[in-house]
């Protein structure tokens, strides 16, 4: 196994963790940061005394403001310099302020808990850790290698010599334990937490939601393409064919030809309209949710009762999930469940689309095993809807749906 | 009798297919157009024996030509309506069925144009107040309607099917290979089952043909 944190290193076998990269990496971090620590210091002192002085005249107060928002900047190189001891990545945890420019920038970043945290750190840094990465290094370095001279001073103890060679000896894992130790305690205190990353969680299923709405625009446009153009011409043939068919005579070479073309055409049209139905189903978007559905309980091997009653037409990107949603478990039905009847409701409460499709099947439907309810808890999920599927071995099952609808979303 | 006919399809290709396969049969083109106000416009300065018109067209692309029909259909209730359709499903049938006593209406694939003949036919049954229904969203009807469906035999399904399709006694006898008066006990038969009042034998036949068009 790859050690990924400075601490998982040193457990590896002695031999190995002393050949690698770890030791020298831990020692580089804790040289960083005793630079860092310097540099800072001097920064942050000088900021807070000018600030204190020029508050006379108000400019002061900028610097004081410099001060507090100074942990940003000095997190954002803790986080980097993480990486040296820590391979896994530290996410920044600020939000994106609302607008462009300065003010916003300074008004979003003062009201997050975690620019705070991150003052506090500094300044722990400062009085704390700084000279605690400088006390570590110091012993675990330096006295070994004043132990180590102090013979070429004095012939008569050479035996220090060696006793500083054994005192360097552990040098590697006490750097690279306080290194390690020194990186967690950053990492809890940096590291974006749960409701911090929310903000990020939610930005990805926004666009996990546009890419879905893309590919129904997709579908829509696919469709459309079809029924304008390849349908139509295909219609336009068989009219051709059809009055080309009046001018042969009845029964002759030429008639049969005809008709065989045009019944090849009939059939062609035929497919094309099950595909397009497939690629999206224009009664959906003309006659909405429950005339959908209804259509699809016509095609049912297994009878259907359908029962819809929605006040108004949904947001598109709502019917299309519920429409796929009810075709998934109407095809389930169908294939596994043994079903005599099935039904399907459908509800708006306020703003909420409640479905509710129930067989008197077998049971023992299982909606992690792989079916395609899988993909259309995603689907729900980027609109915020669930599902939960109930069904005991022995049956009935009852597939339950929610998806919240905003009128004008 | 040559009928006097309003075609709108905004496809042009397919809009001088069906003038020059109307024309062919003796009938009149007044005017052709290509979107949904148009038509309204066309009805309006001059009322055709028949329109003919495509479910999707402009300006909305969705069911406007369908709804302009059946609009139509609301201010004149006796204005013959053929609709020309891409959709196999009931939803717009029935809307069109549903305009009206729902006679005089007609819902065809577009693939049944090119049996030109039959096409022309079924158009004049059309125009003459027959509702004709396509066989396919017939037989999707049948699969879909159980009660009180249910309680048609086989054949009686049948020849409600051949009903739909707007087609009279002799012609169903002849496409089953029975007798008339067979035909004629099966339709009473369906008429008993379905409970439809007795008078008005052609009214009765529309009833029985939107028994199983409504859900």
């Amino acid at each position: 196994m790859h050690a990924r944190t400075a601490w998982q290193a040193l457990a590896q076998r002695p031999l190995r963790f002393l050949t690698s990269a770890w030791p020298w990496r831990s020692l580089a971090y804790l040289v960083s940061g005793v630079l860092l620590g310097g540099f800072v210091g001097a920064v942050v002192l000088t900021l807070a005394a000018a600030g204190l002085i020029l508050l006379i005249v108000l400019v002061g107060v900028l610097l004081i403001l410099a001060l507090l928002l100074s942990g940003v900047y000095v997190a954002r190189f803790e986080r980097w310099r993480l990486r040296l001891v820590d391979l896994d990545p530290a996410p920044d945890p600020h939000r994106a302020p609302r607008q462009p420019g300065v003010r916003a920038w300074v008004d979003t970043r003062l009201r997050e808990p975690a620019t705070w945290r991150e003052l506090g750190f500094t300044a722990l840094s400062l009085v704390g850790l700084w000279w605690m990465d400088l006390g570590v290094l110091f012993g675990a370095l330096a006295v070994p290698v004043i132990v180590m001279a102090s013979p070429l001073d004095d012939s008569d103890v050479t035996g220090l010599f060696f006793l500083g060679l054994l005192l360097l000896l552990p040098a590697p894992y006490t750097i690279t334990a306080w290194a390690g130790a020194r990186a967690a305690f950053t990492r809890a205190v940096l590291a974006p937490r749960d409701d911090e990353l929310g903000a990020q969680l939610s930005e990805v299923r926004a666009s996990r939601a546009r890419l879905a709405d893309a590919f129904a625009l997709e579908r829509r446009r696919i469709e459309r393409d079809l029924h304008d153009g390849a349908q139509q011409r295909l219609v336009s043939l068989s009219v051709q064919l059809g009055l080309a068919r009046l001018d042969a005579e009845p029964g002759s070479a030429m008639d049969r030809h005809l008709a065989g073309a045009q019944e090849q055409v009939t059939l062609t049209l035929q497919e094309l309209r099950a595909l397009i139905r497939g690629v999206h189903p224009q009664v959906l978007t003309d006659h909405g949710l429950a005339d959908a559905v209804g259509e699809l309980a016509t095609l049912s091997a297994v009878p259907v009762r359908v029962d819809i009653r929605l006040p108004r037409r949904l947001p598109p990107a709502v019917e299309v999930t519920a429409y796929y949603v009810v075709a998934e478990a109407l095809a389930n039905v169908a294939k596994h469940s043994g079903a005599r009847q099935a039904e399907v409701t459908g509800r708006l409460h306020t703003d909420l689309l409640v479905l509710e499709i129930r067989d008197d099947g077998t049971g023992g439907a299982d909606a992690a095993a792989g079916s395609g309810l899988t993909g259309l808890a995603d689907r729900l999920a980027t609109l915020d809807g669930r599902m939960r599927l109930s069904s005991p071995a022995g049956g009935p099952t009852l597939l339950h749906v929610e998806v919240p609808c905003h009128s004008g979303s | 009798m040559p009928l006097r006919i309003v075609i709108a399809e905004d496809s042009v290709l397919l809009r001088e297919g069906l003038i020059s396969l109307l024309e062919r049969f003796g009938h009149t083109v007044l005017v052709a157009v290509g979107d949904a106000p148009a038509l309204v416009a066309a009805v309006t300065a001059d009322r055709p024996d028949l329109v003919v018109t495509d479910v999707r067209m402009p300006p909305g692309h969705t069911d406007d030509g369908l709804r302009a029909a059946v609009g139509l259909r609301e201010t004149d209730p006796g204005l013959p309506v053929l609709v020309l359709s891409q959709y196999v499903e009931q939803s717009y049938a029935g809307k069109l069925l549903d305009s009206g006593d729902g006679r005089g209406v007609g819902y065809l694939l577009k693939d049944r144009i090119g049996a030109v003949a039959d096409f022309a036919a079924a158009a004049e049954r059309v125009a003459g107040g027959a509702t004709v229904v396509d066989p396919e969203v017939v037989r999707q009807l049948l699969r879909r309607r159980q009660d009180p469906l249910q309680r048609l035999s086989p054949r009686e399904r049948e020849v409600l099917a051949l009903m739909a399709e707007g087609r009279a006694n002799a012609a169903i006898a002849r496409d089953l290979f029975v007798t008339e008066a067979a035909v004629n006990k099966h339709v009473s038969s369906i008429f008993a089952k379905l409970d439809l009042p007795v008078a008005g034998d052609q009214h009765r036949r529309v009833l029985a043909v939107l028994a199983f068009l409504r859900a």
